[in-house]
């Protein structure tokens, strides 16, 4: 074996991958090999390292440089600078937006300093297509341990009391679901792996896949060999190929090493796990609905219960865990309960991953102790705003989380504080909003999804959602009623309470939060007919200011639809019954002679 | 490829595969350990900068020594190459000059284990490498 | 089993495990609304999606409301059915439904026996608050139903017939949120998937989403043609269930009353499909005979069991499914086409009418009838041996349209020579009938002894699969029956994997056999309904004078004159048939692997 005096870890994740860091990690070993460096430094492509706004991403060790937004034609320069001559390359370093200074070590980064990384623990650390430095890095020695170590019922004693609560969004306790798997009498028990990632923003399922897949692959067999299953499931998206590959590829390789198959390290445990590949509807994460698509029916939900633990694919017992559940599932093992649960908040322990998006300097993946705040994630791991804009609001939760406002920037993240303030911690969506969203269209946009992903089983989440979704669109459109919110109110709660599945008991959340946080912002759609952000298109006016007009006829001439009148070198003014809204000429006008009010 | 029969023959793999990112997981707090720079210009390499730098890499880690060896680029100091600077936590850099591998094993036996001083330290006006690339 | 403890509105209730807050609050009297629900208990058939949140109710310590018809009681439950909560719940969803539900209630098929239209009065909704978008489809007709999916309100009661009970599989839901709806594969035309035409979807749809094809006016127009001479068959599941549809109980016999409001209406002759039904017996019974000697004397080419053909959908079952077993069924013509057969030939004979002019109309318990009349095999040059079926339904309607006060029309009888029947003839209707009527003449052919006992007690019910072995002189002679098509496919499957220790089968595709046909009056989910249409139609046959179909003498007389024998080539060539590879599905497999 020879031995690496260096290693450059590339970004494999899909994020970089789109940004061609695949080809950039070709040109970095290519530009090794030409200069005979290949022995002496390796090429390393891993898993997400979360900063995905800054991607394609490089973390040169051990010196630790981290070097952002790195194309192809960057690779001579950094074995010619870097490598050869040992000179960081100062243009590829991160450029802290509130000190203006490069920053090169990756743990000096904002990004990275309030995280704590669990479940992403090898994520942009480890080649997740080679088992050996799973194994290097303590994989599978959770396996080991309770085989040999543990009965099931000690093993589920301590997920149990480390308080760690499924990370799929409903929040029920990890341990206590495995028990009551364990617990059911059965000749066939299966357990499954959500990973059926459906909220829109959400990539952390996917990136612990593709950083780390055989920390899934460990945590299934722990559950398999804690509720009885010897046959796993892992429910993953068709789109995500990536994914799907690596996933192969590790779990071919923990057969080959006998970490899955008959008789597992001598233990007499049998464990094997198969891919079930969903056609990507958001509904499908829904376990119930998710066993019903594996089984090859419609991919609906059912009633519960009886529940997967008693009743799941074909009828027999089924542990359903999502994937950044499982990938806390070793280090639990490992480390013990009680440092777990040292970590987080009362009720939920722990850390969470969110995928934090929106209009925020540093979009990315973030994996932060429970109990952290709002505030924390967005101003200071997040970079704050954009552009220097205002903070108006966070989404959290996915699609049928609710918007939270500045009073609740300082409220300690975790399951419960979410639900109080009127959202939900779902799978970990974070959706930054500036003084230039409306969040009328805010609501109006997430009810667009959730009409277009809603099964249409029952009633209230099929039409209600619609409906909503119509009263939402006529508001932005100018044509609310005040009534229209009492009617949004309460068709909002009646589907809230009395939809089949979290689905629709949920969906209403982003109207509801908005209703209560940003109500003059309704009134002032419905009773000014205005869109105080300025974004509704139909609720906006365009005038010409007189005082500025030279009469250039640039906005006359631009206008599509000919709503621009008047005389070169003479006041222009625009037809309000013709004009379509569409900004044309406030765009072309030089002399800020339109207005829009 | 041999199959891992038993939990011991995993810790046994785990602790042969360990060494394989022993150098990034160094990376991560590079300030707690023993940091070894050597001087790899031209004029470094030819003068055997190359062996010296394996040779602090193979004997750091076979004397249990937690340490991080990297390359860097001219210190400025041709006239006593291979210059290698090493900082220990919480002291300031100090820059060694001809070292080769019986200079290198002085300087881990009694400056890096011990903290005594050794002789070849380069004295006075020199600039460690991180303040000549700022001034770059 | 311990009891479990609840209270439901205040009222404390015990109830046994495993029982849902609907039937708990039903013992106490308390009816909870419910749409897409339904049980045909008697039957086993169950829909319970929980899709409708119609019968939403209210349980102390749930974050939100419960359907009722899903919910299990637990021991301690609190349960509020009409507090305000749930009442807004309700009528808000109701509101929803009907929101995406077309208005045209006044000139609907369904109008007057439509689930949604009752239950929009009894939640008492007087406007929708939440109007919008409707969701819109193509009409899809086939020969038999019609599929108006704009009023399908997605209870998916027709999907789990079509799937769960029939496994045919040609209707399940598809897309997504509003867009969601039920439909054939790739959204084909029903003609195009592997329906049977059976008419259980339209006989659980709670809306006008699933109607038959409607022949009255046809009917109408043809009576009223003096160029033609009409003549009409009825089934004998029709009398047995069509007093319904005039407020009768059910199991009411109106046989005299279904014959003077036939005459009324100016068919010119009145008949029986009993009497066909006797000639099936004649010739089925005959070819399980012939059949079952060559098995006997190890005739290698000859396969038993022999299974019936009587029902339509049945046949179009087993030639889109089992093609490769479609020597197996007998030959003979089911007696709605027998009966055609028969009329376009010696009956237009004896009375010097034209087969072209002569018209022959079927009442029918049965959708897959209008579909089975259609077939080539059973036209001459493009005549149709019988031109139209009509539903129980359909003639209702006609007598209604007609000012008949069918409650006050006096008993008449059917006319001569094909009004004469058996009680072998009426227990076609229901399930087991065919078989026992087959039994009643096989057995006295066979042995040459005459019957002690006519009824086969052995053979009666209502259980899905019933077996039973009969003593034929020494020889026993096992016989299965089925009704449902999913049931029917278990014992095709048997067969298949030559399990099968069967000489004879009786299958009918329709819950209870033709008594629950899709053509019948609504049963809303009652299946006792279809428990006394079962006794009224045993009642029937025993009171019959003859019970065996070989005794009838117009039979003996038809093939005096006309057929010669059983199995003789006239009664071959227009009584028998055969049956083809229809299978769909499989085509569509081939296609695919292409």
């Amino acid at each position: 074996m020879s031995k690496y005096k260096m290693n450059i870890l590339v970004c494999g994740g899909t994020g970089c991958k789109s940004s061609a860091s695949d080809l950039l990690a070709a040109a970095l070993r290519t530009e090794l090999a030409e200069r005979g460096l290949s022995g002496e430094v390796q090429v390393v492509v891993t898993g997400c390292f979360g900063f995905c706004e800054q991607g394609p991403v490089v973390n040169v060790l051990p010196d630790n440089t981290f070097y952002i937004k790195v194309k192809p034609e960057d690779a001579v320069t950094i074995v010619s600078e870097h490598i050869i001559k040992g000179r960081k390359v100062q243009n590829l370093l991160y450029t802290d937006p509130a000190t203006q200074t490069k920053v090169d070590g990756s743990g000096a980064i904002d990004f990275n300093k309030k995280q704590l990384r669990i479940a992403l623990r090898n994520c942009g650390f480890i080649d997740p297509e080679k088992i050996e430095e799973a194994i290097a890095r303590d994989g599978y020695a959770a396996l080991a341990r309770v085989l040999t170590e543990s009965s099931p019922e000690e093993v589920i004693g301590i997920i149990k009391k480390s308080g760690l609560r499924g990370r799929g969004g409903g929040g029920f306790s990890t341990g206590l679901k495995w028990e009551i798997t364990s617990t059911v009498e059965a000749d066939q028990k299966y357990v499954v792996c959500n990973a059926d990632e459906g909220d829109p923003g959400a990539f952390m399922d996917r990136s612990i896949l593709e950083g780390d897949p055989h920390t899934v692959i460990e945590a299934m067999a722990i559950n398999g060999y804690c509720t009885g299953a010897d046959k796993g499931l892992v429910y993953i998206r068709a789109e995500y190929p990536l994914a799907i590959e690596r996933l192969k590829t590790a779990i071919n390789q923990a057969r080959e090493y006998g970490l899955l198959g008959k008789d597992i390290l001598g233990s007499g445990f049998n464990f094997d796990i198969e891919l079930r590949y969903g056609a990507g509807a958001f509904v499908c994460g829904e376990e119930t609905a998710l066993i019903h698509s594996m089984e090859g029916n419609r991919g609906e939900p059912t009633f519960k219960p009886p529940f997967p633990s008693e009743e799941g694919y074909l009828g027999k017992p089924t542990n359903v865990n999502n994937v950044e559940t499982y990938a806390n599932i070793p280090p639990i093992i490992l480390k013990g309960a009680d440092w777990f649960s040292s970590i987080g908040t009362e009720k939920s322990k722990g850390t969470k991953v969110f995928a934090l998006a929106g209009k925020v300097n540093n979009v990315g993946l973030v994996e932060v102790p429970m109990g952290t705040t709002l505030r924390e994630v967005i101003f200071e791991i997040g970079g704050g705003i954009k552009d220097g804009k205002k903070f108006k609001s966070v989404q959290t939760g996915g699609p049928s989380g609710g918007c939270l406002t500045e009073k609740h920037l300082d409220i300690p993240i975790d399951y419960d504080n979410l639900i109080a303030s009127g959202s939900m911690m779902g799978s970990g969506g974070m959706i930054v909003m500036d003084e230039d969203d409306c969040m009328v269209s805010v609501a109006k946009y997430y009810l667009d999804f959730t009409v277009e992903e809603s099964c249409g089983k029952c009633s209230p989440c099929r039409i209600g959602n619609k409906r909503l979704h119509e009263i939402l669109d006529e508001i932005t459109k100018g044509n609310g009623k005040p009534d229209d919110l009492d009617r949004l109110r309460n068709l909002s709660e009646v589907i809230k309470d009395t939809s089949l599945c979290g689905l629709g008991q949920s969906s209403p959340n982003p109207v509801l939060s908005t209703l209560e946080h940003f109500h003059d912002e309704y009134m002032a759609h419905v009773v000014d007919f205005k869109c105080p952000a300025g974004q509704c298109r139909d609720l906006m006016i365009y005038t010409i200011d007189a005082a500025n007009c030279v009469g250039c006829t640039a906005c006359a001439r631009v206008c599509p639809v000919g709503a621009i009148a008047g005389e070169r070198k003479e006041v222009h003014s625009i037809d309000q019954t013709i004009c379509i809204k569409c900004g044309a000429c406030l765009e072309k006008c030089k002399f800020n002679a339109v207005l829009v009010s | 490829m041999n199959k891992v029969k038993t939990p011991d023959d995993l810790k046994k793999l785990r602790e042969d595969l360990q060494g394989k990112i022993k150098l990034r997981e160094s990376g991560g707090h590079p300030e707690s350990i023993v940091q070894v720079r050597v001087a790899m210009a031209t004029c470094g390499i030819a003068s055997g900068a190359k062996e010296v730098m394996t040779f602090f890499m193979e004997e750091l880690e076979k004397r249990g020594i937690d340490a991080m060896v990297t390359q860097t680029g001219c210190m400025s100091y041709c006239y006593a190459e291979p210059t290698v600077e090493v900082t220990l936590p919480g002291k300031s850099p100090l820059v060694f000059g001809f070292v080769n591998n019986r200079k290198a094993d002085e300087i881990i036996e009694k400056y890096i284990k011990n903290g005594e001083l050794v002789d070849g330290i380069i004295p006075v006006t020199y600039h460690t490498i991180t303040e000549k690339q700022q001034e770059v | 089993m311990n009891k479990i403890k609840i209270t439901i509105d205040n009222k404390p209730i015990e109830v046994d495990p495993g029982t849902s807050l609907l039937k708990a609050a039903d013992t106490v009297g308390i009816k909870i609304p419910t749409l897409c629900y339904l049980h045909l208990e008697d039957l086993n058939i169950e829909n319970k999606p929980g899709g409708c949140r119609i019968c939403v109710v209210e349980v102390a310590g749930r974050r939100n409301l419960a359907p009722a018809c899903a919910t299990q009681c637990l021991d301690g439950m609190i349960v509020r059915t009409n507090t305000m909560r749930v009442l807004n719940a309700r009528k808000t969803v109701m509101e929803l439904i009907l929101s995406d539900h077309p208005f045209d209630c006044l000139i609907c098929a369904k109008s007057g026996q439509c689930d949604l239209q009752k239950l929009a009065q009894d939640l008492g909704i007087r406007e929708i608050h939440y109007k919008g978008e409707q969701s819109h489809y193509k009409e899809d007709r086939s020969p038999s139903i019609i599929r108006d999916m704009d009023k399908c309100i997605l209870c998916r009661r027709c999907e789990m017939m079509c799937n769960d009970f029939q496994t045919v599989g040609a209707l399940s839901g598809i897309n997504r949120g509003f867009m969601a709806v039920v439909a054939t594969a790739f959204e084909q035309d029903l003609v195009k998937s592997p329906c049977t035409y059976c008419g259980q979807c339209v006989a659980v749809c709670p809306t006008g989403a699933l109607t038959e094809v409607d022949h009255t006016n046809q009917i109408i127009r043809l009576l009223a043609n003096p160029k033609k001479t009409v003549i009409v068959q009825t089934a004998p599941a029709v009398r047995a269930a069509l007093g319904e549809e005039f407020g009768l109980e059910p199991g009411t016999l109106v046989t005299g009353k279904l014959v003077s409001a036939l005459k009324q209406l100016g068919f010119d002759y009145v008949f029986d499909t009993d009497f066909a039904a006797d000639l099936t017996i004649m010739e089925e019974g005959t070819e399980l005979l012939k059949r079952l000697t060559n098995y006997l004397n190890g005739d290698k080419e000859e396969s038993l069991p022999i299974l019936t053909s009587c029902c339509p959908a049945w046949v179009n079952f087993f030639e889109e499914y089992f093609p490769e077993l479609n020597d197996i069924p007998s030959t003979a013509r089911s007696p709605q086409q027998m009966f055609g057969a028969i009329a376009k030939t010696y009956f237009a004979d004896k009375i010097g009418v034209d087969r072209k002019d002569l018209v022959v109309v079927s009442i029918m318990p049965c959708l897959a009838k209008k579909y089975e009349c259609q077939r080539d095999e059973f036209k001459v040059d493009g005549n149709p041996d019988v031109d139209f079926s009509l539903s129980t339904r359909e003639l209702a309607a006609l007598i209604k349209q007609a000012n008949i006060d069918f409650l006050t029309l006096p008993d008449d009888d059917f006319d001569s020579p094909m009004g004469e029947s058996t009680g072998a003839g009426v227990i076609f209707g229901t399930t087991g009938g065919v078989i026992e009527a087959a039994v009643r003449t096989a057995y006295e052919l066979y042995t040459g002894k005459k019957l002690e006992k006519i009824g086969f007690e052995e053979l009666r019910g209502m259980a899905g699969i019933r077996q039973a072995t009969l003593d034929f002189d020494g020889l026993p002679i096992n016989i299965g029956i089925a009704h449902g098509l999913g049931n029917a496919r278990e014992l095709l499957e048997s067969i298949k994997a030559g399990t099968c220790s069967f000489h004879a089968i009786e299958i009918m595709a329709c819950p209870g056999g033709c008594i629950g046909g899709g053509g019948q009056p609504l049963h809303h989910g009652n299946s006792q309904v279809i428990v006394a249409r079962q006794k009224a139609i045993y009642q029937e046959d025993a009171s019959k004078p003859i019970r065996k179909s070989h005794e009838n003498p117009y039979i003996k007389k038809l093939y005096d004159e006309f057929l010669g024998s059983p199995l003789s080539e006239k009664s071959h060539h227009l009584l028998h048939t055969r049956y083809f590879d229809r299978s769909k599905t499989k085509v569509i497999i081939k296609k695919e692997q292409e």
